[in-house]
């Protein structure tokens, strides 16, 4: 078969089982969209801005586990596409941009619409190319798909110069159905040495804990971390990357950890003698202050890429391995041996958590008269029996979500919490309705991160993908201004917008439905009303307590035994702010 | 502590880049950096020098084994090696100072491979401790110019970094 550049990726893409492509044409990527014009198998998703079509893309791939796709033209459209490259990098998500450059003979003379694409994105991707023969294109793009979606995934770059896609140059296309890289060769099994030493010490265990990642969802071990927690009865706590990996309504679930992790949580992380880290990377904003960072604990950590490994804590038995591989043969040896945990200790281990729990860190003022975004979420979740998908931006708003949205399931919570980008929810929430059109999928927002991409409620009504956006709007950036609180004797500098659009009306002009929420009592029958507009995308515009916190927090420089809990309910932190 | 890592890597374009970016971006320090194609010419040898605790080193290897170009890579400073750096260094000379360069380059083993009226061209190879004493045995107000390629280096033995 005989097919041009521009036939070459589009046959490729379909070839590799693409699905959807997210993105935006221009001037260098013209042949590419001629190509696709001509063809149905591969959907093309036509978004408002190009960090949209990262974002969205990003979405998809974290609800399916499947690479997202993205397209972009040369030149801004390729460094608008940048921050969803960072943001998918930072959280190890599959994905293939394919970026237009201008063509080979111009290259370097800063022509129309030029930027060194594979420079500006080097230090941000897995790994990029620049083709420079067309009939290297197909194996390149499969390169790009095995690199993206092995090993630890992450983005990566195909920048095609124009002149690769000239559809008057055709030439034999053949999809490779396999590529090997000497260069490139990521672990998969665990050394059997280590895992015996690992479960070895985690049955010796008095004070254990199962702290889990991203890693885990991203490596799809879900079914095995939960055997392993119920099979020892061990404590398990999520990251923010990691949450439903392990069923947050089970009762041995105590929370996620870190900075606005649970109490309880926190406290056994700093107890305990024994921490298996399972695709998870001690993240500055789990670890807290380093020096005081589990300070009993001999670690056990089991991540597949080396560089994670004693990168900000050394630990004691490493294991460089795809965690479901290594955690089922961890599951055989228990399985087999004759040691099993201690009882009697973790019963007193037990008792200790369950301390830590009565303090009820997360309660708040549930008789306020003003809309409490906890109380939001917590209807959010009865509402949709805990079963949607839940994408969020980053503030507040994220953190509320992620503490009162019981996530049973790994894939559910969508968020950015590596590069923590604003704007990330909407178009990740169409992403994700398009990979899952029968589920319900919302946006947990504020009114800031939503101004990001609100461009896109123009693609949600284009592609007919009905999510839900709830905005949780306190009329302030929240999280920056509750920093300026606690550190900046709140002095609120540019952290409140005093022009805020009305939501509503903007949400019609888009075609969709707005709703406003002033009162507790309405946020019920507006959730319930929004799901039940099944076909419709609803932006339900929640008017919440200016003054509300996110507790509990572990301060800067301090470590997960000194945290800030809330203060009782009815003093000033409470009141409205004038 | 002082390190050489001696890296084999795809001769691709922006191989280089990828490994000088990674050490700016993460904060690390290059000393010095030689790179050449080798005998397979779809493969490049890279040194590079550096300094850093165990720590550091630790996760320089593993992050520049992380990037996709590289094949594979060796802290030559682990075990025995040779290294070796070429120097070339433009002196000022005259009548009287002519025999002095002449000898101290003898003694260093280096040669003389320009001269001039005016000038004299020292070439000379060795560990880079080496060519630092030969530097400062000359007069300062003598050097024109000191150019160095930074070291480069192999393991003793058997052993060795090839595919």
């Amino acid at each position: 078969m005989e097919l041009n550049g521009a036939q070459i990726v589009i046959q490729s893409l379909k070839d590799e089982g693409v699905e959807y492509i997210f993105g935006y044409p221009g001037g260098a990527v013209l042949h590419l969209y001629d190509a696709i014009f001509q063809q149905d198998d591969v959907k093309h998703i036509l978004v408002r801005h190009e960090q949209a079509a990262t974002h969205a893309a990003d979405g998809y791939a974290r609800a399916t586990g499947k690479p997202g796709v993205v397209l972009v033209t040369s030149g801004p459209g390729a460094t608008n596409a940048v921050t969803g490259i960072a943001t998918a990098y930072l959280d190890s998500i599959p994905m293939v941009v394919i970026s237009g450059q201008v063509s080979s003979p111009v290259i370097g003379s800063d022509a129309f619409q030029e930027v060194d694409m594979v420079g500006i994105t080097r230090p941000c991707v897995k790994h990029n190319f620049l083709v420079k023969d067309v009939t290297k294109l197909a194996e390149t793009i499969k390169k790009a798909f095995y690199v993206a979606t092995t090993g630890r995934p992450g983005p990566v770059v195909i920048d095609v110069p124009k002149d690769i896609t000239d559809p008057r140059i055709k030439v034999p296309y053949k999809y490779p159905k396999k590529v090997t890289m000497r260069s490139y060769n990521p672990a998969t099994a665990g050394h059997k040495g280590q895992i015996k030493r690992a479960v070895e010490l985690l049955l010796e265990a008095e004070k254990p804990m199962v702290y889990a990642g991203g890693g885990v969802v991203l490596g799809e071990a879900s079914e095995e971390l939960t055997e392993l927690v119920r099979m020892l009865g061990y404590p398990v706590t999520n990251t923010l990357m990691g949450l439903g990996a392990y069923p947050a309504t089970d009762k041995q679930f105590i929370g996620m950890l870190g900075m606005h992790g649970t109490y309880e949580a926190n406290m056994a992380m700093h107890e305990s003698d024994v921490i298996i880290a399972i695709g998870a990377r001690f993240d500055d904003r789990v670890t807290g202050k380093l020096d005081q960072f589990c300070p009993y604990a001999k670690i056990i950590h089991i991540d597949i890429d080396p560089a994670s490994i004693s990168k900000t804590v050394k630990v004691d038995v490493p294991i460089v391995g795809d965690v479901k591989p290594v955690l089922e043969q961890m599951l055989e040896l228990i399985k087999e041996g004759k040691k099993k945990p201690n009882k009697k200790a973790l019963e007193n281990w037990w008792n200790q958590i369950e301390k830590w729990r009565a303090v009820n860190c997360l309660d708040y003022d549930r008789s306020s008269l003003l809309i409490k975004p906890q109380y939001v979420i917590e209807q959010l979740y009865d509402v949709t029996k805990g079963e949607a998908f839940i994408t969020s931006d980053v503030g507040q708003h994220q953190m509320y979500a992620a503490q009162y949205y019981h996530f049973d399931k790994p894939r559910r919570w969508i968020n950015s919490g590596g590069l923590g980008t604003m704007g990330f929810g909407l178009p990740a929430a169409i992403g994700v309705k398009l990979a899952h059109p029968d589920a319900n999928v919302a946006c947990v927002t504020g009114e800031a991160s939503i101004q990001m991409c609100i461009q896109e409620l123009s693609t949600a009504l284009q592609y007919n993908t009905p999510v839900k956006i709830v905005n949780l709007n306190n009329r302030y950036m929240g999280m920056v201004r509750q920093w300026q609180e606690f550190s900046y004797e709140s002095r609120y500098s540019h952290s409140y917008m005093d022009t805020i659009p009305d939501f509503v009306k903007l949400a019609e002009a888009y075609g969709h439905i707005g709703m406003r929420i002033d009162k507790p009592e309405e946020v019920r029958p507006a959730l319930e009303e929004a799901f039940a507009l099944k076909d419709r995308t609803v932006f339900l515009d929640i008017m919440t307590d200016r003054t509300e916190n996110v507790y509990p927090m572990i301060e800067a420089g301090k470590g997960h035994h000194d945290m800030k809990l809330r203060v009782a309910p009815g003093t000033p932190t409470d009141r409205e702010l004038a | 502590m002082r390190h050489i890592i001696s890296i084999l890597m795809e001769n691709e374009a922006g191989a280089l880049s990828r490994v000088a970016g990674l050490f700016s971006a993460r904060g690390y320090n290059i000393e010095s950096l030689t790179v050449a194609p080798t005998e397979d010419p779809s493969l490049s040898r890279m040194t590079l020098v550096t300094r850093g605790n165990e720590d550091v080193i630790e996760q320089i290897t593993k992050q520049l084994n992380k990037l996709i170009d590289v094949v594979k890579l060796i802290d030559l400073a682990e075990s025995v090696h040779i290294e070796r750096e070429l120097m070339m260094v433009k002196v000022k000379t005259s009548d009287e100072t002519r025999e002095e360069v002449r000898s101290l380059a003898n003694i260093f083993r280096g040669r003389i491979i320009d001269v001039t009226p005016t000038t004299y061209v020292v070439e000379m190879t060795g560990t880079s401790d080496k060519l630092d004493a030969f530097v400062a045995a000359i007069d300062s107000d003598g050097i024109i110019e000191v150019v160095r390629s930074g070291p480069t280096g192999i393991s003793r033995g058997e052993k060795g970094l090839h595919l």
